[in-house]
């Protein structure tokens, strides 16, 4: 479903990803787990064409993101690091608004938003602005926007950060029984191993842009001979806490989080 | 096409929610319309101009819609800041078409602001001359409109922040308004003035404006309309330009 060949981005003379090469089978769960700046989000951007890779191939659901990109970009539905929803408009509206924009047509788009929304325990809130929702709802609503083009591919980077215990438990049942009745193929990044370890199949470990673990979580342990999975991302990747500058677009969310803050 | 009209339906849904936002920007053309319509009145009266809230309403109406759709263009760092940018950039419809709808939409709510100030300046006594003035008033507020939602937008492509917004405001918008001929009228000031006032795009759109409605002009109808029209064309095709190289 998604393939990946001696990919590489250099940014300047920085290689934010060195050469990497994975595959992910149709319906599986994949996760792509690595410390912060190791190239996770670069990688979810390639494969999602919004970065074009400096050299090596990517292939989704036998598609190229740079010469087919508009063919591509159909087939996948993506949660992003940070929000990305209109606060402004209804619950509602954001999926109506999502459905249009590709192209699902009117009938099976009131037919998908309601099952989704449904699914997603959004249904009764479907008509209250986003920026009433707490973290957990929105989160909710920005995976089932990203289904509702039935996409073969979901990418979800890091989708329970922020997130309480109950919600992220609650999010990842949803996740795992879409990808049993929908067949969907996921691709997910997180820091928490035990999301990962629970419901992926198949996890890539990248470390300063290079993969340097791949496998099943009990290939990953038994290759570092580790206890945990956790235990075997550290035995991989070192314990060394690594320093990502924080990016101009970081500095002004923290600013208009101070400044929303303090008007309330 | 679908792409166009959901984003411009997103900005109309949004303009409409926020009360705040319209009775807010309503202030400032409020402001200049008592405070230097009344105030200079009588000395503009006395140097034997006539009625200045006859002159100085249509130069409102203008500086109502410049900012409007500044501000309606470089929302787009906005959306960038709360994430809903990527939304439409990973969707699979060109970015140009996602460029036009919001162009379209910051464009008829600044129109739609514009026409509230009209309202605004008939109650404090302004008279058009004709109501057949009014398809032509349109046509030039639609362009303003146009140009300057997608002058605000290509502005918001280049930035990624709001420290650049005050330099964008403070040093372009503002020198352009108070230097347009929407204030005073351009003939008879120091050549330099005029020179600047010649190659401000808000001249041709106050210029415009103030033809239609009370049928005083300094360039000349076709003109105005020349102008403008040209420069929508090249500030789609820029903004557009800057808007697709917009990097995550």
């Amino acid at each position: 479903m998604i393939r990946a060949r001696d990919l590489v981005k250099k940014f300047g003379d920085f290689a934010a990803v060195k050469s990497i090469s994975f595959e992910v089978e149709r319906g599986e769960i994949f996760a792509f787990l690595g410390p912060n700046g190791a190239g996770k989000t670069t990688t979810i951007k390639m494969l999602t064409t919004l970065l074009k890779p400096t050299s090596g191939s990517v292939e989704l659901d036998g598609l190229d993101p740079v010469s087919q990109q508009s063919e591509v970009r159909k087939r996948f539905g993506i949660v992003f690091q940070d929000p990305s929803l209109d606060d402004e408009l209804t619950a509602y509206e954001n999926m109506d608004f999502h459905g249009t924009l590709y192209r699902v047509p009117r009938k099976l788009r009131q037919e998908r938003i309601a099952l989704l929304l449904n699914l997603f325990e959004l249904w009764d809130r479907r008509n209250d602005p986003v920026k009433q929702f707490s973290g957990g709802m929105k989160r909710r609503l920005e995976i089932a926007r990203s289904l509702l083009h039935t996409p073969r591919i979901i990418f979800l980077d890091e989708p329970t950060i922020g997130l309480d215990p109950q919600t992220r438990n609650q999010l990842w049942t949803h996740v795992k029984k879409l990808n049993e009745e929908e067949q969907v193929t996921v691709f997910l990044t997180t820091h928490y191993m035990e999301e990962a370890e629970r419901v992926a199949q198949r996890i890539a470990v990248i470390d300063h842009g290079a993969i340097v673990g791949q496998g099943s979580p009990d290939e990953l342990k038994r290759q570092t001979n580790a206890e945990t999975l956790e235990g075997a991302f550290l035995a991989l990747t070192g314990s060394t806490i690594r320093q990502e500058d924080a990016s101009g677009l970081d500095q002004m969310r923290n600013m208009a989080r101070a400044w929303r803050g303090s008007r309330r | 096409m679908n792409a166009v009209y959901v984003m411009w339906i997103r900005q109309l849904k949004r303009y409409s929610r926020s009360r705040a936002r319209i009775v807010g920007s309503l202030g400032q053309p409020i402001l200049f319309l008592l405070g230097l319509g009344f105030g200079f009145g009588s000395i503009y009266q006395r140097a034997g101009q006539g009625n200045y809230i006859q002159f100085l309403a249509p130069g409102v109406v203008a500086m109502t819609v410049l900012f409007s759709s500044v501000f309606s263009g470089i929302e787009l760092i906005w959306d960038r800041q709360f994430g809903f940018l990527k939304e439409t950039l990973v969707a699979p419809v060109p970015r140009l078409a996602i460029m036009i709808g919001r162009t379209l939409g910051g464009a008829t709510v600044a129109v739609l602001q514009g026409l509230i100030v009209v309202i605004i300046c008939l109650i404090a006594g302004f008279r058009v001359t004709s109501v057949g003035a009014l398809p032509m008033m349109m046509v030039y507020m639609i362009l303003t409109a146009i140009l300057f939602t997608a002058f605000g937008t290509a502005v918001a492509s280049l930035l990624s922040d709001f420290q650049g917004f005050q330099l964008v405001m403070n040093f372009l918008i503002m020198p352009m308004f108070f230097l347009s001929g929407a204030l005073f009228p351009l003939t008879n000031v120091p050549r330099l003035l005029e020179i600047v006032a010649t190659f401000n795009p808000l001249s041709y759109g106050v210029d415009g404006l103030r033809l239609a409605l009370i049928g005083v002009g300094h360039f000349g109808a076709s003109m105005d309309l020349a102008v403008l029209s040209a420069l929508v064309v090249i500030v789609l095709i820029l903004g557009g330009y800057l808007f697709s190289r917009i990097q995550l």
